[in-house]
């Protein structure tokens, strides 16, 4: 895979804010819904769809596309925002989120929406479809590549680990996991509720290829998932160390905003901060 | 009489009637539909020879694939497969699949509309020895309120082949139910299968009631009726294979002229078969029911012919159903 080039990965950069800043907007008009997850995978999300995935949003069914799996639904916001940025459904549909009628599910439905791959919420259950799909490859002798998103709270469940011992001795080399390891969930912070760590080590007992990254850093991402690609006798799992409702300052690291949305005064701050980079710049809107 | 037309096993109420496990049929039938369309697969969970499935195993061993014992596992990797393009089998004890995994078929399977065939084997009672936690009494019912899902209750082993053949043929998620034990075969390869249709096994020339039957009890619904019919009790034994859907249109017929119904199933009385006639009926023709299955209890240890007698679901329990419902017309 090719690096970022300079140019772009600046365009690339402006871009996951504006869809952190349409993430805001989104959850405020849907009225429930997650905030801290979605800006916290912001970079990553724009980073497959707007460099990593072969995909053709006019064709979302074409056979040969790279598959990205979402295994931890409830950060749909992010995938919908970057989806209708990719050009997938208009933008403005983003508003109807949550509401009656709506082709944006509170939780992925695949056969709701162009651009899904699958139906996700119930945690746990994304790595072994997004393995179903890599068999289907090896078995068709397909080139594309399955990438199986999941948060780091979901590795809470034995669905989960089923799956990581599945793929580890079927050597799925056309599989590639990225864990959002914010470190929080609903409960409170993941090694308070359910201690995870020693991650890594966790997943090379199951025959994995481990790499460790900055989830903000796309250059990182893109650089890994290049390793990943080079990786013959192992599906790999990259740790994308993230922060969860990144770019916001009053939602960032903390549980709370795992499961709610902003209310209007609150989403007033968080595009201000957003829009000028934590006051950083002037704003345009303002 | 049994019913001609359907060419079922002429030898059926010979003493020596052939007997084989339902299950086989599954077996046989997922050969079959791999030999038919390579977009067949099969997934275990570490019971390959109880379940049948390791003649396919052993011919196409590059489209099975070994889960361990895991079956959220084998249900959410056949979703996968089955929304890029294959035709997954699953198969395990129907008290872990779909018992166990329950959420995963409803999320993965059934609303992702993931083309995935479900086979839950050892369900009912008659799994005999191994106790209430290996009996899956209420499979039928939890897969019957599922959206999108179709569910099949082959009684015999030919029945089952079939069932299974068309399960692969038809386009989504599909429930098949088989039984452990060997029981009589009913039917022959003559008899014909068609999804969403009931059949008349038997009629007496002049009947008053209407058994409905699947699975492992159809074979004592067919005892039960000819002895009725010494006894100048007439009654129609409808084979009732697809739960879902169910032929509506045959069961509200002949309740229309035989308004006293049985249903008999090797599950709880309650979601399954009896529930699904029920409800029919009570919509558009209400009429007496009797119901013939387990009532609201688990099962135990012991042997399988001991176990259906203990928990009334022999001929004479039929019988004496039939009896019970035409005294309340």
């Amino acid at each position: 895979m090719k690096p970022i080039h300079d140019g772009r990965l600046e365009y690339l950069e402006e871009l996951a804010n504006k869809i952190r800043e349409k993430v805001i907007e989104t959850l405020l008009e849907a009225g429930s819904g997650h905030s801290a997850g979605p800006l916290g995978m912001a970079d990553i999300f724009t980073a497959f769809y707007f460099h990593i995935l072969k995909h053709d949003p006019k064709k979302p069914d074409w056979p040969e596309r790279d598959r990205l799996v979402l295994s931890n639904g409830h950060i749909c916001p992010v995938l919908y925002t970057t989806l209708a940025y990719a050009g997938y459904f208009p933008i403005e549909e983003l508003k109807t989120l949550r509401k009656l009628n709506s082709r944006l599910q509170g939780h992925p439905h695949r056969l709701a929406l162009p651009g899904l791959e699958t139906t996700s919420g119930p945690l746990g259950s994304g790595l072994s479809q997004a393995i179903g799909m890599a068999l289907t490859a090896k078995l068709d002798g397909k080139k594309y590549r399955v990438y199986c998103l999941t948060s780091d709270g979901e590795h809470e469940e034995g669905n989960h680990w089923e799956a990581a011992m599945f793929a580890g001795k079927n050597k799925l080399n056309n599989l590639t996991v990225v864990v959002d390891r914010n470190n929080i969930q609903i409960d409170g912070f993941t090694e308070n509720v359910m201690p995870l760590e020693p991650l890594k080590a966790k997943y090379e007992a199951f025959n994995w290829h481990v790499l460790e990254i900055d989830g903000h850093n796309m250059q990182d991402l893109v650089d890994a998932i290049s390793e990943a690609e080079a990786i013959y006798e192992k599906p790999t799992v990259i740790i994308a160390h993230t922060i969860p409702g990144k770019g916001v300052s009053f939602m960032e690291r903390d549980f709370r905003w795992h499961g709610k949305p902003p209310n209007k005064e609150e989403a007033k701050k968080a595009l201000h901060e957003l829009r000028t980079l934590g006051q950083r710049i002037k704003s345009e809107h303002e | 009489m049994l019913n001609p037309e359907l060419k079922l096993n002429p030898r059926l109420f010979n003493e020596d009637v052939e007997q084989k496990p339902i299950r086989d049929g599954y077996g046989d039938g997922l050969v079959l539909a791999g030999e038919a369309d390579k977009n067949v697969v099969a997934l275990c969970a570490d019971l390959i020879e109880s379940t049948r499935t390791e003649a396919f195993a052993k011919k196409f061993p590059e489209r099975f694939f070994e889960v361990g014992v895991a079956e959220q596992n084998m249900a959410t990797i056949a979703a996968g497969l089955g929304i890029s393009g294959k035709i997954p089998f699953i198969a395990s004890y129907a008290t872990f699949s779909p018992g166990r995994n329950y959420e995963q078929i409803r999320t993965t399977i059934a609303y992702n509309d993931s083309n995935v065939k479900i086979a839950g084997h050892h369900a009912g009672i008659s799994v005999g020895p191994d106790g209430a936690t290996h009996q899956a009494t209420e499979d039928i019912a939890i897969m019957r309120a599922m959206p999108n899902m179709l569910v099949f209750v082959p009684c015999d082993a030919i029945e089952a082949k079939k069932a299974t053949l068309a399960a692969a043929k038809l386009w989504g998620p599909v429930y098949l139910r088989f039984a452990r034990e060997k029981s009589p075969v009913i039917t022959t390869e003559e008899t014909p299968f068609t999804p969403g249709k009931a059949q008349i096994f038997w009629q007496s020339k002049k009947p008053q009631a209407v058994i409905i039957v699947c699975g492992t009890l159809v074979y004592n619904a067919l005892l039960a009726a000819k002895e009725l019919e010494k006894e100048k009790i007439g009654t129609v034994v409808l084979n009732n294979a697809s739960i879902k859907p169910l032929d509506e249109n045959m069961i509200l017929d002949l309740v229309k002229k035989y308004p006293a119904v049985v249903t008999v199933e090797e599950h709880q009385i309650h979601g399954g078969l009896g529930g699904a006639v029920a409800e029919l009926l009570a919509k558009y023709r209400p009429a007496p029911i009797e119901f013939v299955g387990l009532k609201d209890t688990f099962g135990e240890s012991g042997a399988p012919d001991e176990l259906i007698e203990k928990y009334g679901m022999g001929a004479d329990n039929i019988k004496e159903a039939v009896k019970k419902v035409l005294k309340r017309i």
